[in-house]
Order: structure tokens, then sequence, then C-alpha cells
């Protein structure tokens, strides 16, 4: 398993991002560096182009122009390889919750005494050891979206996006989920997170990115942006505006 | 009346008493259409697999062209197995007319249709699902395909049992390439059909009331599959 400081975190790097649609803007983001320690959140309305811009960051969605960079190179098989995503909702195999982490594994040709360890220390992790023989199906929401985080950690990322991650959950199951973000990130994972939750974001962000109408509006450190918003638009949102 | 409950209480002796010419009928339709899921399995499900991720030109038409076969006539299946297997078709010189073989293939053709189309619905299903996650995964197109199908086993297997009830009930085309040959092609299917013109209602009815027992055992391990599937969060339906 890595254990890198945040330190040694790579960096992500967005250029010249646009994708449109009929003629509208949907996501515009000219520059965006992702460099320091710690996670950053990205805040903003619904349609503000959150997901959009955690989904071209990972690959998923290809933009009609400009590129992402992890550690400087270009993002191709070996950097998406790097990286592991989390959605709103987990998308689980119809497997046991072991049979999940094993899939991922498996794919890392680990050997199978090798996976055993590892699932161990992963259900240990995520808290869930005692249902490690049931269907990841039966799971609570909070489980999944815990199974869910540890499978990608699984892969050993470099990079974990987290879509909303806790947006259907109770404060119990988002406390636990916070703490496994938190003890990824101090172990060297560069943590992107989407949130509507600013409480999340006071809780967590080491950076923040602002996002309205598919535009970067502001991106700094958390305490600054939080505290001393510079744009109209995270002034607006901070302070529990509609923003639409 | 009287004949008819004769003929009842005939039937079911001929069913307790283990009558052997009843059971050789039985087992033979149960290997020849257990055969023919089996063949139509390895066809239908990587061919519907296949059709639900991948993404070509066509794609639609396929879709609509097999969605199409599945209702198939039995007749004229039976009818083209036969030109093809005849002596003077292409496949003549195989010699399989007239052959549990025949009868085998008639059924594929009818049952392959039912599983392929119903694999590529449960599988798409799931692929919408699945899709993002398995990419972000590192998982390419085409090895999403056995996940896929192993995740939908439970719809997969109802796709089976509802192939294998289409081929065990199945008369017409296999008494066109099988031509219901005592102790050879003589599935309960065409037996009933011959021992009811004949008179002989006793063999007719056992076999009907074996053929109805199969029948009902398959739609409730189907409707069991199903309902479970919907547990899982996937049905066909």
């Amino acid at each position: 398993m890595r254990d890198l400081t945040a330190d040694t975190m790579g960096t992500l790097e967005a250029r010249g991002l646009l994708i449109g649609h009929n003629g509208s803007t949907l996501l515009d983001v000219p520059r965006l560096l992702l460099d320091g320690p710690g996670p950053t959140l990205i805040l903003g309305p619904n349609g503000a182009g959150k997901s959009l811009l955690l989904r071209c960051l990972h690959g998923l969605i290809v933009p009609e122009a400009g590129r992402v960079l992890q550690d400087g190179h270009n993002l191709g098989p070996i950097q998406k390889a790097r990286q592991a995503m989390v959605f709103q909702r987990p998308v689980l195999l119809r497997r046991t919750v072991t049979a999940n982490l094993d899939f991922v594994l498996r794919r890392r040709r680990l050997n199978r005494p090798a996976r055993r360890v590892r699932i161990e220390e992963l259900l240990h992790e995520g808290g869930l050891a005692a249902k490690a023989r049931q269907s990841a199906r039966s799971l609570s929401g909070g489980e999944a979206q815990r199974l869910a985080i540890l499978r990608a950690l699984a892969t050993e990322p470099e990079v974990l996006f987290l879509d909303e991650p806790t947006s259907a959950l109770d404060p119990a199951a988002t406390q636990a989920i916070e703490k496994m973000i938190l003890r990824a990130s101090s172990r060297g994972v560069r943590i992107v997170m989407v949130t509507h939750d600013i409480g999340q974001a006071r809780r967590l962000a080491a950076d923040v990115v602002m996002m309205q109408g598919g535009h970067v509006v502001e991106h700094g450190p958390a305490d600054e942006v939080l505290q001393n918003p510079r744009s109209e638009a995270a002034r607006r949102y901070l302070a529990g505006g509609l923003l639409i | 009346m009287q004949n008819f409950a004769s003929e009842i209480s005939a039937a079911l002796l001929l069913i307790l008493k283990g009558d052997a010419e009843l059971w050789a009928i039985v087992l033979l339709s149960l290997r020849v259409s257990l055969l023919a899921v089996l063949i139509s399995a390895m066809i239908g499900m990587p061919l519907g697999a296949a059709l639900a991720v991948g993404r070509f030109r066509g794609r639609r038409a396929v879709i609509v062209l097999l969605n199409a076969l599945m209702g198939l006539p039995p007749v004229v299946v039976g009818l083209l197995v036969y030109l093809m297997l005849s002596r003077s078709g292409p496949l003549g010189v195989l010699q399989l007319l007239y052959t549990p073989t025949a009868m085998i293939i008639a059924q594929v053709v009818l049952v392959t249709p039912i599983v392929a189309a119903l694999t590529r619905q449960v599988v798409e299903m799931l692929a919408e699902e699945y899709s993002e996650q398995l990419r972000s995964l590192g998982v390419s197109c085409l090895a999403s395909v056995p996940v896929l199908l192993w995740d939908a086993r439970l719809a997969l297997v109802t796709a089976l049992l509802a192939g294998f009830g289409r081929a065990i009930a199945e008369v017409g085309a296999v008494i066109i390439v099988g031509g219901n040959i005592n102790h050879v092609t003589r599935v309960m299917t065409t037996t009933i059909a011959l021992e009811t013109s004949k008179g002989n209602l006793a063999l007719a009815l056992a076999l009907g009331a074996i053929l109805i027992g199969i029948a009902v055992a398959v739609n409730a391990l189907v409707s069991l599959l199903s309902l479970r599937a919907e547990q899982e969060g996937l049905s066909h339906a």
C-alpha cells in the first residue's frame, strides 16, 4: 500500500477545457491547477458543471477542446489507471462485499494470499468486516458508499474523485465517509470532491473550487474562499443565496 | 364420460408404473430440448451481450430483426431446416434429416433469438448502470462482457428457462425435421398429436400431464428467479 505524505501529491491540471451543447456552454475552464496538499472541494449550484469537470478530469468525458494533465503528462491510460472515482450513487457489482473488492485486486494481478490480506485491511478500514460475505446490494446507503470508496482505494489511486458521495446520507454515515476521505488524503491520495454541503467543505477542504454556469469563478485556499470570497457568485452561494 | 375417466386412470397408471415407452419419449424430449438450449446459450448469450455493449452501424436494425425472430413460426423453421437437411439441400450430405440432431438444429433456430434478445435487454440495462464505473476501473468494452454476463446471471437463467419452455413445447418444427419416428425421433409433443389422432388417449394424456408438469415447474422457476433478479435490482421485464 502506498504511504505518501501530502508533500508528494502529484499535480492535476485542466487547460482550456470546453464542452457545449446546442450553442450553450456547459463547461469552460481556461486553466485550473490542483497542486496543493489536502482535499480539493468543488462547490456550486446544480448545473454549475461540477460533475462535468470531475468526469473530464477523470477522462470519462472527452472535452471538445482542451486537455487534462496529471503530473505534467496528458491524461492517457497510464494516468487514468492512477485515478479512481466514486459516484453519487454507488455502483456495486451484484456480488458479495468481498467479491467487489476482489474484482479490482484481481485486475491488479495480485495473487490470492495478497488479495486476501488486502481485502481484510480494506474491510477493517471501512468497518465492513462483519459484512464481508453479505451481498453488496443489501448494504445500507452509507455502507454501500463506504464499500465504493474502499473499492476505489483498492486500486491504489494517486487521485480519487468523489462526486457528492454523501449527498443522500445521514450525519453519522457522512462522518464515517469523511474520516475515510481524510485518511486517504493523509496517505497522499489527491482528493477532488464535488459537494453542495458548505459545512462539509469547511470540514474537509484544503482548497475550494467555486463554480457557476460552467465556469470556475473562484479557486483558492479553503479559508480564503470560504471566509472572504472575492466573487459575487461565491459570496451569494456561501451566504445561502439562491444561485440560478 | 366413463371412457374419459378410464383413460385418465390409465394415463396415471402409465406414469406411476414407469412405463418404459412413455419415459423413453420423455427422456428424448428432455435431451433434445436441453441440448438445444445449451447450444442456443452458447450462441445467443455472447451475441446478445455484444449487441448490448457494442456500438456499430445498423445495430438498431439488428435488434429489431432479433426481436422479430423471437416470434418465428415453428412450421416455417421446420420447413427451412428440412430444406437445408434434405438430400438435395446444402447440408443433405450430412444425412441428419429424421434424426434427433435435426430436431436439435430446428430448436436451436427457434430458441437462439429468444436467448439473444432477452440477453441483450438484460445486459444493456445493466451496462447502462455499470458503464461509467467499469470505465473508471479501466475495464474495456470487451472485458466488460463477462462481468455483465456474470452479474446478470439470475436474469439470464430466466432467459434460458424461457427458451427451454419454447423448445420443450414445440411441435411444428420437430415433426417436420424429425418425422416422428417411433423410438428414434418421437418426442412428447409429436407423440401426443399422433396418439390422439389414433385414439390412444391414455398415452397422450400421460405425456400431456408430464409436459404440463414440466411447463409449470419451469414457470415456477422463472418466477422465482425473476423475483430474485428484481430483488437484486435487475429484471428483463
